[in-house]
């Protein structure tokens, strides 16, 4: 009689199944549409040369060595990537009451503001608050809440379906009237339209309109620093006395959790991000990303618009960042996966870096055919 | 799309205006927050960095420093650091459960190369942020599936952070006696008497090997009868193994208990930490181990705790794992290992063996053995709290209140100046 024998199999987490799904494909001309992740023109991985660079430097400095860092993570990787998404000249971190904690990932981050909000926010331990994410979002967004003891994960309003793009009236519209806590998730500044501020602008905003929050950073894209799990929970808070309580009771959530940060990916970014030389060439390399990513979009697109695809394709170089909702439904997509061995998720979701200048053509046709064949 | 078009503001935020006239509320959402409690071991880290006096040792820290007091790279990891650079991998997500070789890797050491559960693929290993981690998903995993018990039994004292790491997952934390502070050993009858009480399933923890904090292991025919003595009582085992090898610098001698119950056909949980032994501290290194009834339940549990590492970090750190990876199934790296682990061992014998040799230099006739006998990093004193305050003041010792020291903190260079500083507040 086993304990756990009553322990169901989950599902599978849908993302990496479409991966997995696409490494057991036999088909050479097998596209990889799925999961987040940078890719070069030639389809590989990226490592970053200024990463490269830095890893070098690290070998080489014999002072280093791989002892505990502290529980709220690498002081030095902290400000400067806080400094990162509010700005050099950020006022709240001049008048002190900005905070970090480093994180595994951007995962890492939310969990940890995640566990906080639960405890503190809205009285102690309410559960109840209402948390709410876009219509759609990311789908581990979800699970963190409600892993953290949220009951109540509610949407809003975002993607319009129709016009595919944003229903901004029905996103105001959920959320006017209400006092809310801000808590942004950056996961791709730079990596969206290439530069570090115009994607932080957002965020920077809300500082000025005067806003306490959270916000969640990840390095994994624009660092491709991915299985390093480089993320920093930013806190701005109203004075540095909230901010000192605040960052108290963050060490402790995350002591039962994780206990510290791991030091490689923090220290990389760190090195770099303090170095001017080394900050430049990143942005560089950022670019190099982003860029890649806005000429695959402007190729897509034409190439839709070349086959006179029905419907409209203008959303494809609309929509910023590594992934396009691409308006297929799941009929079509089970089309694209079967027919034709180009993954991507049920939601129509694909990743724009899986694009390469060899497989798009077949891409494009592959799509057009879905869309006109399959309702 | 008034925000996507403002992008002209943000060149003319210096000239905003003061915060106070944008302010939406006055008061901070985080008024009613409390300043939490300051952690007892960093404030004595902190105490020790402030002291001026230059004969001042840091008992409190509880990572290896060699005998010049500095902290040690062990060589086979800077080895396995060269061979990965070299490889110029790529920096892809690793599985939700964490890198597969290391994952083997873990479970072999654990549980020894031809052990049955691993042969049977019974065992469902996942990669964890070290021993912490470790500990949070198997407490996780227990709140949500082992409904049938909430109570988790932790020896008396145990490591500081057990309790709220059980808590914070939703279980409830009750205690077994463990340390006798008359001996300063192994309370076995006491241990004994207690786990005879404990209800049917209720899950109790066991350190594996080199108790946290007080240094004070069973003996192997101990073991063989709380051994038998759980499985009476059908308790369910949850071992914490974060110092195996680094107790008696034998992987196999540290590991005896564990395999024991495994043989005895307990079904444990484990959690490793590569933290010590590899000194990858900083790196996050660890392992988490359901053994499981077969290799059916096992994919079972398997997909369960992918579910419960997904919401915290998604997927672990590669760094780590690829070095202890490399080490173990390197032979010649793993040998290399074994003797820089049993080094590290032995230091911590030696300094053991010298401390109890010049507190009888100083004179001291108390019964200073428990010191050689306790194994691992720490070493419960038995000095009262009034005397450690007494070291800490007069002598710049830095130490906790409950009597702990850290060995590693001992150097052949401070040890007499330490066991002169205990001899005057017990004598």
């Amino acid at each position: 009689m086993s304990l756990f024998g009553e322990v169901p199999q989950a599902t599978p987490v849908a993302v990496f199944k479409v991966t997995n799904d696409f490494k057991e494909d036999p088909n050479p001309k097998k596209v990889n549409l799925g999961v987040g992740a940078y890719r070069t023109d030639e389809g590989q991985p990226w490592v970053l040369p200024v990463v490269k660079k830095v890893e070098k430097i690290i070998v080489a400095d014999d002072s280093l060595n791989h002892e505990y860092l502290p529980i709220l993570g690498l002081p030095e990787f902290r400000s400067s990537a806080s400094k990162i998404a509010l700005g050099e000249d950020s006022p709240a971190i001049q008048e002190n009451r900005v905070g970090a904690v480093q994180c595994l990932g951007g995962t890492g981050a939310l969990k940890i503001g995640a566990e906080f909000l639960r405890r503190w926010y809205n009285g102690n331990n309410n559960t109840r608050t209402p948390v709410y994410v876009s219509a759609p979002t990311w789908e581990n967004h979800n699970a963190v809440f409600v892993n953290a003891g949220f009951e109540d994960v509610r949407p809003y309003k975002y993607w319009d379906a129709e016009k595919r793009g944003l229903d901004l009236s029905g996103f105001l519209g959920d959320l006017e009237r209400r006092k809310l806590f801000v808590f942004f998730d950056s996961a791709y500044q730079g990596f969206a339209s290439g530069c570090l501020d115009k994607d932080a602008w957002a965020v920077r905003y809300f500082i000025t309109q005067g806003f306490e929050m959270f916000c969640a950073q990840s390095f994994s894209k624009n660092f491709g620093l991915y299985n390093e799990r480089v993320g920093n929970l930013t806190i701005v808070a109203r004075d540095p006395d909230n901010l000192k309580r605040v960052l108290s009771q963050m060490e402790k959530i995350v002591r039962v959790t994780w206990s510290n940060p791991p030091s490689q990916g923090a220290r990389l970014v760190a090195v770099t991000l303090n170095n001017p030389e080394l900050f430049s060439e990143w942005k560089d390399n950022v670019k190099t990303m982003a860029d890649r990513v806005l000429s695959m979009r402007a190729s897509l697109r034409a190439k839709l618009e070349a086959l006179e695809t029905p419907g409209t394709w203008d959303h494809i170089t609309q929509q910023i960042g590594m992934f396009s909702f691409t308006g297929l439904n799941p009929n079509q997509v089970e089309y694209l996966i079967k027919e034709k061995s180009i993954y991507l998720m049920a939601s129509g979701r694909i990743n724009m870096c899986g694009l390469t200048t060899k497989n798009i053509d077949y891409v494009a046709e592959s799509i057009h055919e879905s869309v006109v064949n399959v309702q | 799309m008034a925000l996507l078009k403002s992008s002209k503001i943000i060149s003319t935020v210096g000239v905003y205006p003061p915060l106070g006239a944008f302010s939406i509320r006055a008061s901070s959402w985080w008024s009613e927050v409390q300043m939490g409690p300051p952690d007892p071991i960093l404030g004595v880290s902190e105490a020790y960095k402030r002291d001026t006096n230059p004969k001042k040792i840091n008992l409190g820290v509880g990572a290896y420093r060699d005998d010049q007091g500095k902290p040690f790279v062990l060589s086979c990891v800077r080895k396995a650091e060269a061979q990965i650079a070299a490889k110029k991998l790529d920096k892809e997500y690793l599985a939700i459960g964490g890198l597969g070789d290391f994952n083997k890797a873990c479970a072999k050491l654990a549980l020894g190369d031809d052990n049955e559960v691993i042969k049977s693929g019974r065992n469902i290993t996942v990669q964890t942020i070290s021993g912490t981690g470790s500990l949070r998903i198997g407490a996780n995993f227990l709140s949500r599936f082992h409904t049938e018990a909430r109570e988790v039994y932790l020896p008396t004292p145990s490591w500081g952070n057990h309790t709220p790491i059980f808590r914070d997952a939703g279980m409830q934390l009750k205690a077994y006696t463990y340390y006798d502070p008359k001996t300063c050993g192994f309370d076995f009858q006491g241990a004994l008497n207690d786990i005879s009480k404990i209800p049917a399933k209720s899950v109790i923890m066991l350190h594996a090997c080199a108790h946290n904090p007080t240094g004070v292991d069973p003996r192997p025919e101990q073991w063989k009868e709380i051994a038998e003595l759980v499985k009476k009582r059908n308790l369910l085992v949850f071992f914490d193994m974060a110092y195996q090898g680094f107790a008696s610098g034998d992987i196999d001698r540290d590991a005896w208990a564990v395999r024991y119950f495994i043989e005895q056909g307990h079904n444990i949980l484990l959690s490793q930490s590569f933290a010590k032994n590899m000194g990858l501290y900083g790196e996050r290194v660890g392992g988490f181990t359901v053994v499981c009834k077969d290799a059916e339940e096992a994919k079972r549990v398997e997909s369960q705790l992918k579910i419960l590492i997904r919401p915290i970090y998604s997927n672990p750190p590669m760094n780590g794992a690829r070095i202890a990876a490399t080490i173990l199934n390197t032979p010649d790296l793993y040998k290399e290992w074994l003797g820089e682990v049993h080094g590290m061992a032995n230091r911590i014998i030696t300094m053991r063996e010298l401390l109890v040799a010049n507190l009888k230099k100083e004179g001291s006739t108390k019964n200073w053995q428990h010191v050689i006998d306790q194994i691992g990093m720490f070493c419960f004193t038995g000095l009262k709290p009034e005397q450690v305050e007494r070291l800490t003041k007069e002598f710049s010792v830095y130490m906790t209140k409950d009597g702990r020291i850290s060995m590693a903190g001992v150097t052949s260079g401070n040890v007499g100046y330490l066991a002169q500083g205990i001899h005057s507040v017990t004598k």
